[in-house]
């Protein structure tokens, strides 16, 4: 709406401009009170602790590990998802929609329920090989992947479905297989959709706390990620639960950050 | 059996499209109608991106489509198509979207790139090739699309409306350019148009149709001088004359004289729309440099308009306003002077006198 179409139409209403107001309030007030308490001379000393340091470097590695797998098995998806058109489209687009929905907890017991020792491919797994899954490293990159991969799904099929299927047609025309036209003609066109889907993922895998807890348990240096430790250090030592969570905050703001340069910027175009 | 040969039946809800066309190597075969008389539809049939619901195509001795054969994906069918608004990757420099045919078809990288900086050159863009497609204009952009459509050197070329979203003056230089390219490109072309004068300048062939069936089909010098029906001469009516040229002067089949403003030497066909004949009963003294007399032969409401053939140049078309038709006492036998402006006259190559015969033998089908 142009500047003289808005002040055609009116001032903005009190009773719009002052719920709007609060909302805005609220949801900056609990960050600001989160920054006036960090205790910012301790801060260096408290994000240099061990249990921090592996923390971090955990969350970091399993929040990574998650988005290979997603981009391995959620790019095809995706493709597969708004490109063609097969029975019960609807449907798998609906499967994929439900871990964005699922209470976090839920999805933990489902793993549980899938992988664990007395799960149902779990047992099998361990009775056949030894395996266990939960309470691993290995559980928390499950965890993360299956609360983060619909972000990237959902991303990625909507950057496919903005880019003009008649390129994928002049590409056939000129002799390429549709493996060839994924690699080189759709894939690079949606590319600003995949980052946008990595990041929108990974912080999605950073914050995750519900499932993994459930999952993988809260063992320092294998499956304790920054929001674990976050949680566990609230109850012995407040300050530093401050601290960490502020990094938390810091990386999200980069996150967003990011996001605006390659996503939000497109979607307002 | 011609070297194409395609019976296309494609039928939709709102419509049926039934065409055939053949067409010899060489042969550049325009496909003429309005929008939605299903020209686009055709072209996609033909390059095997819509399944035929009957019919067959065959080309270069290979059946891509017909009873009893598997229709051939798009990626076997040897084609090139270019498209009305380019269709560029714009993620690829001019030079990689060239390569991308050759690459796809199982060239190697420094082949394929030798293969397109070769089109490019012949397009006469080959200083362009490091350019993103955003950073060429629409004639730019449409001369890399052909260099690309024909860097595969498909047995069929498949042009849809490849001059309509460029300005008229980058239309009329690429018409010229790509009349020439047409000349030396040895499979079939089939070139989709609404627009008259890509039909007569650029192919030897005029498939006119009309509401998804074929109207008329003959040289554009026939299709245009003796349109069958009432919708063929709206979609074609154009005059069309023959001669000789030598710098602006067009010496005529007839034996009378035209002028353009197009230097060009040789066999030319000179085209000008009906409506751009001023008719005058004395001979007439403004500014138009081409001036016949000659005897009327019809009148026939056209439109809005009154269509007026005459002798005079060897056949011509005029149109004319009713008021203009009563106040000159338009009938037949009636004798009149015709006068055309050098600057409404479209000059492009006649082409050898051999193939437009053989063309003309072909039947039409009404």
């Amino acid at each position: 709406m142009s500047r003289a179409a808005r002040a055609a139409v009116g001032r903005p209403p009190v009773r719009l401009l002052v719920p709007a107001a609060l909302a805005v309030l609220f949801l900056v007030f609990p960050l600001v009170a989160l920054l006036s308490r960090t205790p910012w001379s301790d801060l260096p000393r408290d994000l240099t602790s061990g249990e921090v340091l592996d923390a971090l470097r955990l969350s970091l590695e399993t929040s990574t590990a998650a988005m290979v797998v997603a981009a391995a098995l959620g790019t095809p998806l995706a493709w597969l998802l708004a490109r063609v058109s097969f029975p019960g489209h609807a449907f798998v687009r609906l499967l994929v929609a439900v871990p964005l929905v699922l209470p976090p907890v839920v999805a933990g017991v489902a793993l549980l329920t899938a992988f664990g020792r007395e799960g149902l491919l779990g047992k099998p797994l361990f009775e056949a090989f030894g395996v266990t899954i939960p309470f691993t490293t290995f559980a928390v990159v499950l965890a993360h992947t299956f609360v983060s991969l619909p972000f990237y799904v959902i991303s990625v099929e909507g950057a496919l479905r903005a880019t003009d299927p008649e390129y994928d047609v002049v590409a056939a025309t000129l002799g390429a297989s549709r493996w060839t036209v994924f690699r080189r003609v759709t894939l690079p066109l949606a590319l600003p959709g995949v980052f946008a889907g990595l990041v929108l993922g990974w912080a999605r895998s950073l914050g995750e706390f519900g499932a993994t807890i459930t999952f993988a348990g809260n063992f320092r240096g294998t499956t304790q990620t920054m929001p674990l430790l976050v949680y566990q250090q609230l109850q012995v030592n407040p300050d530093s639960a401050v601290a960490v969570s502020v990094i938390l905050l810091f990386v999200s703001v980069a996150v967003l950050a990011l996001l605006r340069e390659h996503w939000f910027d497109k979607v307002a175009r | 059996m011609s070297y194409l040969e395609a019976d296309v039946v494609v039928r939709r809800a709102a419509h049926t499209l039934d065409v055939h066309l053949d067409a010899a190597p060489g042969d550049v075969v325009a496909v003429i109608g309005p929008n939605g008389a299903g020209k686009s539809t055709l072209l996609r049939a033909l390059a095997g991106l819509l399944p035929l619901d009957d019919g067959r195509v065959v080309c270069a001795e290979r059946a891509w489509d017909g009873p009893g054969t598997r229709p051939a994906t798009t990626q076997q069918r040897n084609v090139g198509m270019v498209f009305q608004e380019q269709l560029l990757f714009p993620h690829l420099d001019a030079l990689a979207n060239v390569a991308f045919g050759p690459r796809s078809r199982g060239a190697g990288r420094r082949a394929a790139e030798g293969t397109a900086r070769t089109w490019l050159a012949r397009l006469g863009v080959d200083d362009l090739a490091a350019r993103k497609p955003r950073q060429l204009s629409g004639g730019q952009a449409q001369r890399v699309a052909i260099a690309r459509a024909l860097a595969t050197e498909p047995s069929l070329l498949l042009l849809d409306e490849p001059l309509a979203a460029l300005d008229v003056g980058v239309a009329m230089a690429l018409r010229l350019e790509l009349t020439e390219h047409l000349a030396g490109y040895p499979g079939a072309t089939v070139l989709v148009t609404h627009d008259a004068l890509d039909a007569m300048t650029l192919a030897n062939r005029v498939v006119v149709l009309d509401d998804g069936r074929v109207a008329q089909t003959g040289t554009p010098q026939e299709v245009a001088q003796r349109p069958r029906t009432d919708h063929v001469a709206r979609l074609v009516g154009l005059n069309v004359l023959r001669g000789t040229s030598s710098g602006t002067d067009v010496r005529l089949t007839d034996g009378s004289a035209l002028v353009s403003v197009t230097a060009r030497e040789g066999a030319v066909n000179a085209c000008f729309p009906p409506a751009a004949v001023t008719l005058t009963l004395a001979e007439p003294s403004g500014s138009a440099r081409n001036r016949w007399p000659g005897t009327v032969t019809s009148v026939a409401p056209h439109g809005a308009a009154v269509r007026v053939h005459l002798d005079a140049a060897g056949g011509l078309i005029a149109d004319v306003t009713p008021e203009s038709a009563a106040q000159l006492g338009l009938s037949p036998g009636r004798r009149v002077w015709a006068a055309v402006k050098a600057t409404e006259v479209t000059i492009y190559g006649a082409g050898p006198e051999g193939s437009q015969e053989a063309a003309a033998q072909i039947p039409s089908r009404p």
